[in-house]
């Protein structure tokens, strides 16, 4: 295992009965990389991030963060030691206030503030995000990009050594996206290393290093965008093959 | 976040005048006021208790038996050899640990599962002693003889109830509180910013079962003759539901908008129709989950928002005026 990777999998396999979700997949995670997974729908790329969150255990294989085994712990214990997630389907807390739906990231993530240390925390991240002078609202006024603004605030108040972003930037009209896309910018930029799985190929392009292509559970690619999006393979895994 | 709010010191103040006064009654009454008073007390105690845990969960529980029942056999067993204080806290304890096995063996189950192992553990536990004292003893029962008289009963309930609402109070504002309200709201996000939902869980189901049971040690003298039937009578579960149902779970004081409205009702309802209290409250019971179903404390929220649009809507047609 070389130094630097905050996350290395390792032949993780996902069945679920007959099923193989997720089949002897390996790549690794450099410190401070915007790593992309992408695939056709059903290739996987969920069960991928829900087994590195925890949500789900791997039926083989191992999966490593800083170095420690991570596969097959529980998933508040993986949260604590550094990973963050946000939903493919949103997630926030409806009976929360906007800023204490980011205090909880703070307060039991992976770096645990408490008090008002908490909020500040809290009230810097939503003005990140652009919530700020949101914080008291209840959730339910808040439109969805500005839940997945609410949401992403969250992950980054655990203070995740990795970030995992499920779909985060689907859903959003074209002028969201570009203010979405400008935020996750904005984060590698800040040195986060983060995993993000996304259909919006113009968001991979513009803000991924490398990505990891899979396809019906398998990994079929894995490299700098752009040559890698150009390989046969690739192509034929998002359009079929070509008629003879 | 850590220090009281100008109106948790309102809440407080209230809280104590209440109480305080409560603790007078006895000067005026020591019949049949002090009884239907004791009876609210002892409720709310339970209900309250019972809230901690299922209020942010919502996990019905219809364990509160089963803890009560371990509070009051702490002290038949021990009232000879042990000061009655030690008592009470052996049956908080004893109540406790039961809380903490079957929470860690059952949490994992949700709804309607729950509901029904915590009906069939108290129901256990109950058959449980009854074969041990038919087996290993001579009766049925044991006595509890003590100097203790209604009105000091009821103020160790009142005592209990300042412990309970204090210590609720303080579990709202620590990080296990936060936790439980994150819980309930979403317990897949819990887990992933790293909350140990498990363990939460069984920590606050531990210390509502110490509760209850503690109520149940307290009463033991009221009882004098202490038997399965009474102790573990499984009408205190569901009497508990019903009242924390009606009073409302959002907030720590709403159970006691349950509790006295109730506690007037059953005593009005056994004492009019002796023999059928329990179709009576049945009845009752649908009436409250249909009329009712977010609680009086819900009501009330409704009026106070419904009232405070009228008046906007009066003040707009004044001004169109």
């Amino acid at each position: 295992m070389s130094k630097g990777n905050i996350l290395t999998v390792d032949g993780a396999t996902k069945t679920f009965g007959g099923l193989v979700a997720v089949r002897d997949v390996s790549f690794e995670v450099a410190e401070g990389e915007l790593l992309g997974l992408i695939g056709p729908n059903g290739s996987g790329k969920t069960t991928m991030m829900n087994l590195i969150s925890g949500a789900l255990k791997p039926s083989a294989g191992t999966i490593r963060l800083d170095g420690r085994v991570i596969s097959g712990r529980p998933a508040h214990e993986i949260a604590r030691r550094g990973v963050a997630r946000t939903f493919q389907l949103v997630r926030v807390l409806p009976g929360l206030s906007v800023r204490d739906n980011v205090v909880a990231g703070a307060v039991f993530g992976h770096s645990r503030h408490w008090g008002k240390d908490a909020e500040t925390l809290a009230e810097t991240l939503l003005e990140q995000v652009g919530l700020e002078g949101r914080g008291s609202a209840p959730v339910s006024t808040l439109t969805y990009i500005d839940q997945k603004r609410l949401e992403l605030a969250r992950a980054l108040a655990c203070n995740p050594r990795l970030l995992l972003l499920d779909e985060w930037l689907a859903g959003l009209n074209p002028s969201e996206l570009r203010i979405g896309m400008a935020l996750i910018r904005d984060l590698r930029n800040e040195g986060r290393t983060i995993v993000m799985v996304e259909h919006v190929m113009d968001a991979i392009r513009s803000l991924c290093d490398r990505c990891v292509v899979m396809s019906s559970g398998s990994k079929i690619a894995e490299g700098e965008v752009r040559a890698v999006l150009s390989q046969p393979g690739v192509i034929e895994a998002y359009l079929g093959v070509e008629d003879a | 976040m850590i220090r009281p709010t100008q109106s948790e010191w309102k809440l407080a103040g209230l809280a104590i005048l209440g109480l305080g006064t409560a603790a007078l009654l006895p000067v005026v009454d020591e019949g049949y006021y002090l009884s239907i008073a004791l009876n609210m007390a002892l409720y709310a105690v339970l209900c309250t208790a019972w809230t901690l845990f299922s209020g942010p969960t919502h996990y019905i529980s219809l364990a509160t038996a089963a803890f009560f029942g371990i509070g009051t056999y702490a002290v038949a067993l021990g009232i000879d050899a042990l000061p009655f204080p030690v008592l009470v806290g052996l049956g908080a304890l004893g109540a406790a640990l039961l809380a903490g096995l079957v929470g860690a063996a059952t949490l994992r189950l949700s709804g309607v599962y729950f509901v029904i192992f915590t009906l069939g553990l108290a129901e256990l536990v109950r058959q449980l002693v009854t074969w041990a004292q038919t087996s290993f003893t001579t009766s049925v029962g044991l006595y509890v003889f003590t100097d203790f008289t209604e009105k000091h009963i009821f103020w160790m309930l009142l005592a209990l109830a300042g412990a309970v609402y204090l210590i609720g109070w303080a579990v709202n504002r620590s990080r296990l509180g936060f936790a439980m309200r994150i819980i309930g709201n979403d317990e897949t996000v819990a887990r992933h910013v790293g909350i140990n939902t498990a363990r939460a869980k069984v920590a606050l189901f531990m210390l509502s079962g110490a509760f209850i049971g503690a109520t149940g040690a307290v009463l033991a003298p009221r009882f004098a003759y202490v038997e399965p039937t009474s102790a573990f009578n499984p009408m205190i579960s569901f009497q508990v539901v019903i009242m924390a149902l009606l009073g409302g779970t959002g907030r720590l004081w709403a159970p006691l908008l349950g509790v006295i409205p109730f506690t007037i009702l059953f005593d009005w309802v056994t004492a009019r129709f002796p023999n059928h209290t329990s179709l009576v409250i049945g009845f009752a019971f649908m009436a409250i989950v249909y009329l009712v179903p977010r609680g009086v404390s819900g009501l009330l929220a409704d009026i106070r928002r419904l009232s405070g649009r009228l008046r906007i809507a009066f003040a707009e047609g004044a001004g169109r005026r």
